[in-house]
């Protein structure tokens, strides 16, 4: 488990993926004992049982590609390699939080990763990923911009220019829509004239499919077809990928919309025993290697949480740093170390 | 202002349409979005654009569907991405569609990310009443922007100042509102050759005077230089400031004017309620309470929609008689 632990692919890299979302979980989980006890506030939107998604998407991209996710990214940031620090010292509203403590939950960002934010606005990002990828097309680079939203988006005006806009100008998108069939407390059928979402896209041109979203072999096998096929000069295309989460929307949601035996039932296809018990099945994991794996985990769970507790508050003398352009004692871009 | 003093005259549509030309000599990161902008479907609105995308191509000036959203988005995205994109607004009541990108994109992405990017943007627009475009095509609606933190916003009162501000702003590292009162495009006005560019942030004393302050921008600025004629015959000397930058604000001449002349009048086509002149006028009271001559006067547009008959439409708009009523009024 030497290669796992460093994080290193073994065989054809499904434990490394085994491990992302595992460690998406336990920083979820463990976000939900922080905001119990006040270290976390404002809000906090969970991705857990969606791992899947931004696991599976995230392991076919390359790391010169681009990210633009949602609020509910935390899982999105750490699958696309931002420290599990950083993360959650912004959540604590750390200056060595990956946004200074400036962003918050929603708002994770990190330049060096191509990770252009959490985003706080119903398909607030997708305009962001078209203007990305056109410059990434204007430059001449085989970029692709990943751009995750989720089922609700699809009822806002922005998606659909984004979509016909990226189509018409052949732009290396890849739409990544999250289907948890909830636009917060809405079921999809009372948000959505029609529920097919891939026929949206479809509408619009773009070559679009849909993918088990708790199956995270399944999402990464789909979402590399999609990734060779715009880097190879095939425009932008859509993956819904059908998911669950296992939590309310967000902290404050009283989740009263859904029935106990429908959640349940997702909960027969989480999206992390589902690979694990394959991988057992197949032998390339032991249970040995579970067991040590989800302590590493948990390990780097507690050093994220000293790391956060221990970072500092930004003096309150910088309110107003960053609002425009950086004076010339700001040339470190806003990055301390 | 640097730049070559010209008696070359063009119209200010002429003058935005050269410092687009020269930006885009510079630097290969200036991309243009916008409604009708290439040259296939007519060079834009005003024809501002007409014979840059024939010039520079069209995968640099980029005609886009009627979409401000995802144009304005699109711009924010490709400046992440290492462009210096010109987004076009054909008129500036269409931010109301375009205002998520605007707002809670292009403002706050660099506070949000704790100063990991900036948006180099430039946001053109035209705006303003007197061509009978009705209440739809015709508002002034700065306040809404200069209300964002993040943003900067200017308006230029004259051909000269329209290119270098816009200069200015396509080079600069923060999202820019160019507001372009509509009626100015066919004015004309000295423009020095080549390029050049007018400071964001620094107003400019129109008309020096003693007695009375006229602080304004765009097109209010020649109506006010004419109401500073008329009382002139009245023995009333007026200073002029045009603000040409409204965010940031050159508070130190608006401060220094009126701490010279005790009285001072804010004058704007945008309706009165919550318009910029309540927020000139604090500023000034802030400064000089106890001191002042005589109350701030506001000379604004009433508040209400924008008619579109011509009788109507020219009770809306400030002129330069309602200006200098407001100056006798201050100088009383």
């Amino acid at each position: 488990m030497t290669a796992v632990a460093s994080g290193g692919r073994v065989g054809d890299g499904s434990v490394a993926m085994l491990r992302q979302m595992i460690r998406i979980r336990r920083f979820e989980e463990r976000c939900v004992e922080l905001y119990s006890r006040g270290d976390i506030r404002g809000f906090l939107h969970l991705a857990i049982g969606e791992e899947a998604c931004a696991v599976g998407v995230t392991e076919a991209l390359d790391t010169d590609d681009a990210v633009v996710a949602t609020y509910r990214e935390h899982g999105h940031a750490l699958a696309r390699g931002l420290s599990m620090g950083a993360v959650m010292a912004e959540l604590e509203g750390k200056v060595e939080g990956c946004s200074r403590g400036r962003g918050g939950s929603m708002h994770l960002f990190d330049a060096p990763t191509r990770f252009y934010g959490g985003n706080a606005i119903v398909a607030g990002g997708l305009p962001l990923a078209v203007g990305l990828a056109l410059a990434d097309r204007m430059n001449g680079r085989e970029r692709v911009t990943a751009c995750f939203f989720g089922d609700g988006a699809v009822a806002e005006g922005e998606f659909h220019e984004c979509l016909n806009l990226a189509s018409l100008w052949h732009l290396p998108v890849l739409f990544c829509c999250e289907n948890n069939l909830y636009a917060m407390g809405t079921a999809l059928r009372l948000t959505e004239s029609e529920t097919d979402l891939s026929l949206k896209a479809a509408s619009y041109r773009i070559p679009s499919w849909e993918v088990d979203g708790m199956d995270v072999r399944a999402v990464r096998e789909a979402a590399a077809r999609a990734v060779e096929a715009i880097r190879s000069g095939g425009g932008p295309h859509f993956l819904e990928m059908r998911t669950y989460r296992f939590r309310a929307h967000s902290m404050y949601d009283p989740d009263r919309y859904r029935q106990k035996d429908e959640i349940e039932s997702w909960k027969q296809h989480d999206p992390i025993p589902t690979l694990s018990e394959a991988l057992l099945a197949e032998g390339v994991l032991t249970a040995a290697d579970l067991v040590s794996m989800e302590e590493a985990v948990d390990a780097e769970v507690d050093d994220a949480v000293s790391f956060a507790e221990s970072g500092t508050i930004e003096p309150v003398e910088d309110l107003e740093r960053f609002v425009t352009t950086p004076a010339p004692a700001d040339a470190d871009g806003g990055r301390r170390s | 202002m640097s730049g070559d003093p010209t008696n070359r005259k063009l119209t200010t549509a002429q003058a935005i349409h050269e410092a687009l030309d020269l930006a885009m000599d510079r630097d290969p990161t200036v991309l243009l979005l916008g409604e009708d902008v290439d040259d296939p479907s007519g060079g834009g609105v005003f024809h501002i654009s007409e014979g840059l995308s024939t010039k520079h191509g069209e995968h640099r000036v980029r005609s886009t569907p009627i979409a401000e959203q995802a144009i304005v988005g699109a711009a924010i995205g490709a400046a992440i991405g290492g462009f210096r994109p010109v987004a076009e607004l054909m008129f500036m009541d269409f931010f109301a569609v375009a205002m998520d990108q605007i707002s809670n994109h292009a403002a706050k992405l660099r506070y949000m990310s704790g100063g990991q990017t900036g948006v180099p943007i430039t946001i053109r627009t035209a705006a303003g009443a007197g061509m009978q475009f009705g209440a739809q095509h015709s508002e002034m609606l700065e306040s809404w922007v200069t209300h964002i933190p993040g943003l900067k916003v200017v308006v230029a009162s004259n051909p000269a100042d329209a290119k270098g501000l816009l200069m200015s702003a396509i080079f600069d590292d923060d999202p820019v509102v160019t507001i372009e009162p509509t009626l100015n495009y066919w004015v004309s006005g000295p423009v020095p050759e080549g390029e050049y560019t007018v400071p964001i942030g620094k107003a400019n004393v129109a008309r020096a005077g003693s007695d009375v302050t006229v602080i304004t921008y765009g097109r209010e600025v020649s109506f006010a230089l004419q109401a500073a004629e008329q009382v002139a015959a009245e023995g009333i000397s007026a200073e002029v400031i045009d603000l040409r930058s409204l965010v940031p604000m050159d508070e130190e001449a608006i401060l220094g004017s009126v701490g010279r002349t005790k009285r001072a009048v804010i004058a704007h086509q945008a309706v009165r309620r919550g318009g910029l002149g309540a927020e000139i006028s604090c500023l000034i009271n802030e400064h000089f309470f106890g001191e002042l001559q005589s109350p701030v006067v506001r000379v604004a547009g009433p508040n209400v929609p924008i008619p579109y008959a011509a009788e109507l439409e020219s009770m809306f708009v400030v002129d330069a008689n309602d200006i200098a009523e407001g100056i006798r009024r201050a100088a009383k």
